[in-house]
């Protein structure tokens, strides 16, 4: 792979890493592992880590995958490797 | 009109509404019929996704599961959906930049070893089965209950259906018959909701009104509803957690691997026409996804409720003492769809301290307080059972709703069905005409018989799907967790391996994937049997059930991936680096220009 390549491909990686991130945060972080904590605090009638699991980490997941898309294909562009 | 009429009538337009379009979207190439011609903008996938995964479990058992589980049952709604992550940002566009019609084909070319896209291709046809075979079931179920006709009946017609849309059209024909179903489906799932919703909490959006204040009360539904539970001996609603921390971590991972490369999930991106648009139609079809189950967790704790406040009329508004002596509801005196449910076996009441009132509560609790109640008002048992999956299907019926509306939660079960069913059966007769025949045993095949091939094969599997569900061998139900254990420690690490690590070859990927495998089929057959035939399960010989940290077998895929990794990882060290050209391959999956309409060449 030349250069640029390998910059595309760091480019690309580096994004999924900051998006994994946050999908563990909100399902496993809120949802699971400090959900106690979480339902310490109240979002209307909904203990917030319960809400996590169960309405949450869902809508996170939706916005995730959109600003992924949007993301690649900026990182597309910048490395000149979109289509058409 | 009666509601039997109503049904009829409801189930009769969804039906030709499907015929019609299989009429007209029928495949003419094997491209139309593998990849739908590869023309499918990212919604209308999306779209089409969304159906092919919601299954009869989706729609019927999930929200009656959460009903049950409480706080725990958020493994299955953050662990099917937070699968799509996985697949739009590790799978999706990388395999479509590949650009061929199977997920054998690309481990095999990958792994340039035709050893690889066999295991592959048994990897695929067992999770396939599997789960094709519970949703003939679910068919013939959902056709048995509300047409009337007996289970078998309701199996044949189910195949025939699909057989018509799925073996003319192919993927083509099953992508807008999917469209369709989506709409029918979502509509049942959130009419109910919407009416429940606004009467108990006055919201007419579920997913506020879970979280909103009773009609005329200035307490929570969950508040409410935890205090009723918890005094009736439950655990509380809210935290109630599976089993432990640990494994509704694993569970909840292993779900979401599995949901990312179940096959017939994936196959669904080989369909759009860019790179660009797999990754958006990912979100795309999890948007469309979210919208049942984000309605599901509502649907749950309000019919919990009304379950509860149907038994003890008072409980919810009036603060009636559940232990009171005629707060329960006579049994002589109990709502028609009580006795109507009461028919199909699925819902039982056993008057145990024969006092004619339904019991319904934790005879079994570990709490003091609630022992100690009960037993001071005489109670000699729960006298109430509820199978979870009616929670939907009656949920209509327990809100007392119009007709229509019970009429299109019928045609919702059917199309969640019928919709997943031909998927299944797609990703089934591909591998077997393109990956086996094409593939293996005769590479010079012409397209035309390639498509024979693909329709036959499509045929036969309808037929076999069929007839092991009207005789389910007996293992149905537990073998969702065995698809999806297979799903998760063969194919998703395989596939992944194949995109991330340009070194990864052959001899890891195969050693992996049947590491993987084997060890994860291990734990599931030491608990179920070994193919599940009854008696030979081993569990003593590992240490007891759920002896692996308290892991569930259901749970166990994300310990199969993760053994996958290792073995993978390990041989690869020890084995020669794959060709130049297969790294040459990676590096052009990687990048989306030049991404061309998707083929079949070997």
């Amino acid at each position: 792979m030349d250069k640029s390549g390998e910059a595309y491909w760091k480019a690309t990686l580096g994004l999924l890493t900051k998006i994994l991130l946050v999908w563990f945060l909100v399902s496993f972080g809120a949802g699971i592992l400090f959900v106690d904590l979480f339902n310490k605090i109240h979002l209307g009638g909904y203990p917030l880590g319960f809400w996590f699991a169960q309405q949450g980490s869902i809508y996170v997941f939706v916005a995730l995958i959109f600003i992924y898309a949007k993301k690649m294909n900026d990182i597309d562009r910048k490395f000149d490797v979109h289509e058409d | 009109m009666d509601l039997q009429t109503t049904i009829y009538l409801v189930v009769g337009l969804s039906f030709s509404l499907y015929i019609g379009i299989a009429f007209w979207a029928r495949a003419g190439s094997t491209s139309e019929f593998y990849v739908a011609g590869g023309g499918v903008g990212p919604r209308i996938n999306g779209m089409a996704t969304a159906a092919d995964w919601m299954s009869a479990a989706s729609f019927i058992s999930m929200a009656g599961l959460i009903s049950n589980m409480g706080y725990g049952g958020g493994l299955f709604l953050m662990g099917w959906t937070g699968g799509y992550v996985l697949l739009a940002l590790l799978l999706a566009p990388y395999l479509r930049k590949f650009g061929k019609f199977t997920v054998p084909q690309f481990i095999g070319d990958r792994f340039y070893s035709k050893s690889a896209s066999t295991v592959a291709v048994l990897c695929l046809l067992t999770a396939s089965l599997t789960y094709v075979i519970g949703q003939m079931t679910g068919v013939g179920v959902a056709f048995s209950r509300f047409l009337g006709v007996s289970s078998e009946t309701g199996i044949y017609v189910g195949m025939g259906i699909v057989f018509m849309y799925a073996v003319m059209g192919g993927m083509k024909g099953i992508t807008y018959t999917q469209v369709a179903q989506y709409v029918v489906l979502i509509f049942a799932y959130t009419v109910p909701a919407i009416f429940i919703s606004m009467h108990l909490t006055g919201n007419p959006i579920p997913q506020l009104g879970l979280g909103s204040n009773l009609v005329g009360s200035d307490v929570s539904l969950l508040q409410k509803l935890d205090s009723i539970v918890v005094d009736l001996g439950f655990g509380q609603y809210t935290t109630t957690t599976a089993g432990s921390t640990l494994n509704m971590f694993v569970y909840t991972l292993s779900l979401m691997i599995g949901t990312a490369g179940l096959p017939h999930v994936i196959m669904r991106f080989f369909t759009v026409p860019t790179v660009k648009d797999a990754r958006s139609s990912a979100g795309w079809a999890l948007v469309f996804i979210a919208i049942l189950y984000t309605t599901a967790p509502a649907v749950a704790g309000m019919a919990k409720m009304n379950l509860l406040r149907t038994i003890t009329p008072g409980v919810v508004t009036q603060n009636t003492d559940v232990y009171a002596a005629d707060s329960a509801i006579e049994y002589a005196h109990r709502p028609d769809w009580m006795q109507r449910w009461e028919k199909t076996g699925l819902l039982k009441f056993e008057d145990k301290n024969g006092d004619g009132r339904i019991q319904y509560y934790n005879d079994k609790t570990t709490n003091e307080v609630a022992k100690a109640k009960a037993d001071a008002a005489g109670w000699k048992g729960n006298e109430l059972t509820v199978n979870a999956d009616i929670i939907v299907l009656a949920n209509p019926e327990i809100a007392l709703l119009p007709n229509w509306v019970i009429a299109l939660v019928a045609a919702g079960g059917l199309a969640a069905a019928l919709s997943t069913a031909a998927g299944l059966l797609l990703a089934i007769s591909s591998a077997i005409s393109h990956d086996l025949v094409k593939g293996v045993f005769n590479p010079n095949i012409s397209e035309k018989g390639e498509l024979m091939a693909g329709k036959v094969a499509m045929a036969v599997s309808i037929v076999v799907a069929g007839y092991l569900g009207l005789n389910p061998p007996g293992f149905a139900a537990g073998t969702v967790a065995l698809a999806f254990g297979i799903a998760a420690s063969s194919l998703f690490p395989a596939i992944m391996m194949g995109i991330f690590s340009k070194k990864m070859n052959k001899e890891g990927a195969i050693a992996g994937m049947l590491a993987g495998l084997s060890i994860t089929l291990f734990y599931v057959f030491a608990h179920k049997g070994i193919f599940f035939i009854k008696g030979t399960d081993f569990l003593p010989m590992i240490g007891g059930a759920n002896s692996f940290f308290g892991i569930t077998p259901e749970a166990f895929g994300a310990v199969g991936a993760l053994v996958n990794f290792i073995v993978a990882f390990t041989v690869d060290r020890f084995t020669p680096e794959p060709p130049e050209h297969i790294q040459h391959l990676v590096e052009a999956v990687r990048t989306p220009r030049g991404a061309k309409a998707v083929d079949g060449a070997h």
